[in-house]
C-alpha cells in the first residue's frame, strides 16, 4: 500500500512543486541536471506518491517494501525532490544540494546516509543488475514486493544493461520493472545521431522481456494505466519494461525537447522565467 | 628456524570452496555467484547443496558485480567467484561504485591469481588486482597462503560487515598452516622469530619464504618471518615491531612491485621507521605462457630470489 495513493489531480499539485524544487537547486549552484529531472517528473512522482509501497523511515533492506532504484544518477534533482516530499527528509536540506559536506551529492550515493538511496549511481549501466539482484533476492526471502528500475535511452549504450537484460529474462526475475525515460536526447545531440537504438521494443522483447509503450510519461493520464499494467503483469515469469516517452525540460517551455539543458543550469533570468511557469503548490524549501 | 610440517600440498582455490560450502551450512545469508567457471573456483559442493542459493551469471563479470551489489539489499551476504583478472580490472568501476563507494557487503573470490595459473599466459593473469583493490575505500584485502587459510578466511569474512577482495589461486602447495587456526583479518602471524632481518610474505610467497628462512640459517642469517595474510587493512604494529628488531624488511608477494604489499610495507616505514627494503615481486612487466615452476623462477619468485633480497637488504643496514 501506498502512504499517500493520490489521485492524478493531487500527483499533479506534487508534480509543479517538485519542477520547482529542481530549477532552484540547479540554480543554486549554477551545475546539476534539470533537462532529464523535469523529464521524470511524473514518473518519480507517480513511483512514491501512488504505485510503491514504501516507508519514508528508510530500511537499508526494505522488506516488505517495493524498491526504487536510480540507474541514470545525474537526474538526482528529482529524486531528491521526490524523497524529500515524501517524507524521507525535510525538504530544507534541499538547500544543500551540490554543497559541501552535503548528504545531497550531485549523483546519488549512500556513502552520506541519505535516506531513501540503496546504491551509488552515476557511472551508467549499473542499475539494471543491481535491481535484478534485489529482485532475486525479494523472491528468495519470499518478498512479494516489486522493484523498480529507471534507465535512460542513451544510457543504453553501456553493454553491462544488456548483460542485465539477459540474466533476468533467463532468470525469470517477474518482479522487475525497468523503465526507460525514452527521451530521445544524450549530451551530445539526439540518441539516433549520437548512436541510434534501432528499434528498443524489439530488441527487449527478443531478449525475453514483456515490453509496455508510454505515450506520454509527462501525462498521468497516461503514465498510470501503463505502471498500473506492469505491475498487473508481474509474477508471470518475465520481467517487464516500460519505454517511456518523456520530453526532456518537460515544463518549462524553454527547456522543453532539447538536449541543451541535459547539464546546464538556468540563470537568475531564466530561473524567474522557469518559476513563472511553475505554481508553488507546497511551500519553497 | 622453526619446522612447518604438513601431510599434503593442496590448491587455495579448494580451500576457497570448502569454506563457501561451510559457510552455506552454518549461515543461510550466504550466497554465491559465478560468472560461467563454477568448475575453476571450487563452487561445485556448495551448489549441489544449496541450489537456491547459487546464480549461475554466464561470462558477464560486470553484470555479477552489480547483481551482487543488489544482492546485499534485503540482508544477504553474495560470494562471487570468477578469476582474479575478471574480478578486478574487468569491473573496477562497477566495484567501485555499485560496491566499495556504495559500502556493500560484497565479498569478491577471486582465483587464479598472479603467474601461478601458468600456461594460460598474461590474458589471464594478473599482477595488478591488489593495488586495483586496495586503492579503493572501504576494501579489504587479503592473500591467505594454503588451503586451510583460505577456508579460514573465506568462513571469516561473511561475518565482516563491508567490501572484501579474496585472493587465492590454482597451484598446490603445502597446507601446512593449522586447520583449526582462527582467521583475524588485518591481523599478521608471526610464523619464525629472529632477528637479522624481517621478511614480510603473503599468499603463495609465504611458503616460499619458509624454504627461505631454511637456506638462510644455513648461513648463519636468523630471520623473522611475517605472514601478512591481509594486505588491508595492514598490521602496522606487527610490522614495524618486527622492523625495529631486525633493522631491515624484504617483502614478497606474487604481484607487480607496483601496488603491492611492497608499497604499503613502504609507505609505513617511511612515516614511521624509515629503514632499507628489498622487494621480491614482478618488477611492471605481464607475465606469460609457462609451467607455475618455471614463470616463478624466471621473474625471481621463489626461495632463492628471497635468500638474494635478504643478502642485499642486510648489506645495507648501517
Amino acid at each position: 500500500m501506498n502512504p499517500f495513493n493520490y489521485d492524478a489531480d493531487q500527483l499533479l499539485n506534487v508534480a509543479y512543486q517538485v519542477r520547482r524544487d529542481i530549477v532552484r537547486m540547479v540554480h543554486a549552484v549554477n551545475s546539476g541536471h534539470p533537462g532529464g529531472s523535469l523529464g521524470c517528473t511524473e514518473f518519480l512522482v507517480s513511483l512514491y506518491f501512488r504505485q510503491m509501497t514504501h516507508k519514508p523511515e528508510f530500511d537499508m533492506n526494505g522488506i516488505g517494501e517495493d524498491l526504487f532504484f536510480l540507474s541514470n544518477g545525474h537526474i538526482s534533482p528529482v529524486w531528491y525532490s521526490t524523497l524529500a516530499r515524501a517524507g524521507y527528509f525535510d525538504p530544507k536540506e534541499l538547500a544543500t544540494f551540490r554543497k559541501l559536506n552535503s548528504r545531497l551529492q550531485g549523483h546519488p550515493a549512500t556513502e552520506e546516509g541519505l535516506p531513501g538511496i540503496r546504491i551509488a549511481s552515476g557511472s551508467l549501466g549499473q542499475g539494471p543488475s543491481v535491481a535484478t539482484g534485489a529482485a532475486q533476492i525479494k523472491k528468495l526471502n519470499g518478498d512479494d514486493k516489486l522493484v523498480y528500475v529507471l534507465t535512460g535511452d542513451g544510457e543504453l549504450e553501456e553493454g553491462q544493461v544488456w548483460e542485465a537484460a539477459m540474466y533476468a529474462a533467463h532468470h525469470k526475475v517477474d518482479n522487475l520493472i525497468w523503465t526507460v525515460d525514452y527521451n530521445g536526447q544524450q549530451i551530445d545531440g539526439p540518441v539516433d545521431a549520437v548512436m541510434s537504438l534501432g528499434n528498443l521494443r524489439a530488441k527487449f522483447e527478443a531478449f525475453g522481456w514483456k515490453v509496455l509503450n508510454c505515450d506520454n510519461g509527462n501525462n498521468f493520464a497516461s503514465l498510470i494505466p501503463v505502471l498500473d499494467e506492469a505491475k498487473a503483469l508481474s509474477g508471470q515469469g518475465q520481467p517487464i519494461c516500460i519505454l517511456m516517452n518523456t520530453q526532456m525540460g518537460f515544463g518549462v517551455d524553454f527547456m522543453m525537447g532539447s538536449h541543451k539543458w541535459h547539464g546546464v543550469a538556468p540563470n537568475d533570468a531564466q530561473l524567474e522565467q522557469a518559476l513563472v511557469q511553475l505554481k508553488e503548490t507546497l511551500n519553497d524549501y | 628456524m622453526k619446522d612447518f610440517p604438513y601431510s599434503e600440498s593442496k590448491d587455495t582455490r579448494s580451500g576457497f570452496g570448502a569454506g563457501l560450502l561451510e559457510l552455506g551450512r552454518t549461515n543461510p545469508n550466504v550466497v554465491a555467484l559465478c560468472a560461467d567457471l563454477v568448475g575453476s573456483l571450487k563452487m561445485g559442493d556448495f551448489i549441489k547443496e544449496f541450489p537456491e542459493r547459487f546464480f549461475q551469471v554466464g561470462i558477464a563479470e560486470a553484470n555479477m558485480i552489480g547483481l551482487a551489489a543488489g544482492m546485499t539489499i534485503g540482508g544477504k551476504i553474495p560470494f562471487t567467484g570468477t578469476f582474479a583478472n575478471f574480478s578486478t580490472g574487468r569491473v573496477y568501476d562497477q566495484i567501485r561504485q555499485s560496491v566499495a563507494y556504495s559500502g556493500k557487503n560484497v565479498k569478491i573470490c577471486a582465483s587464479h591469481a598472479g603467474l601461478t595459473l601458468g600456461e594460460d599466459g598474461a590474458t589471464h593473469q594478473i599482477l595488478e588486482d591488489l593495488g586495483m583493490m586496495k586503492m579503493l575505500p572501504h576494501m579489504t584485502v587479503i592473500n591467505p597462503c594454503d588451503f586451510n587459510q583460505t577456508k579460514a578466511a573465506t568462513i571469516a569474512i561473511a561475518d565482516y560487515e563491508g567490501p572484501v577482495y579474496l585472493r587465492f589461486g590454482r597451484p598446490v602447495v603445502p597446507n601446512f598452516t593449522p586447520a583449526d587456526q582462527k582467521f583475524e583479518i588485518g591481523k599478521a602471524l608471526m610464523l619464525n622469530e629472529g632477528k637479522d632481518v624481517t621478511i614480510l610474505a603473503t599468499g603463495h610467497l609465504v611458503w616460499k619464504a619458509i624454504l627461505a628462512g631454511k637456506l638462510l640459517a644455513e648461513q648463519g642469517i636468523d630471520a623473522e618471518i611475517i605472514n601478512i595474510h591481509t594486505i588491508k587493512p595492514l598490521d602496522t604494529e606487527a610490522i614495524l615491531a618486527s622492523v625495529r628488531k631486525t633493522g631491515c624488511v624484504v617483502t614478497a608477494e606474487e604481484h607487480n612491485y607496483n601496488g603491492g604489499l611492497g608499497e604499503s610495507v613502504a609507505r609505513v616505514l617511511a612515516q614511521q621507521l624509515p629503514s632499507p627494503q628489498e622487494f621480491v615481486a614482478v618488477m611492471d612487466t605481464f607475465g606469460e605462457s609457462g609451467t607455475p615452476e618455471q614463470l616463478m623462477e624466471k621473474y625471481g619468485l621463489n626461495e632463492q630470489s628471497i635468500v638474494s633480497a635478504v643478502q642485499r637488504v642486510i648489506s645495507r643496514k648501517k
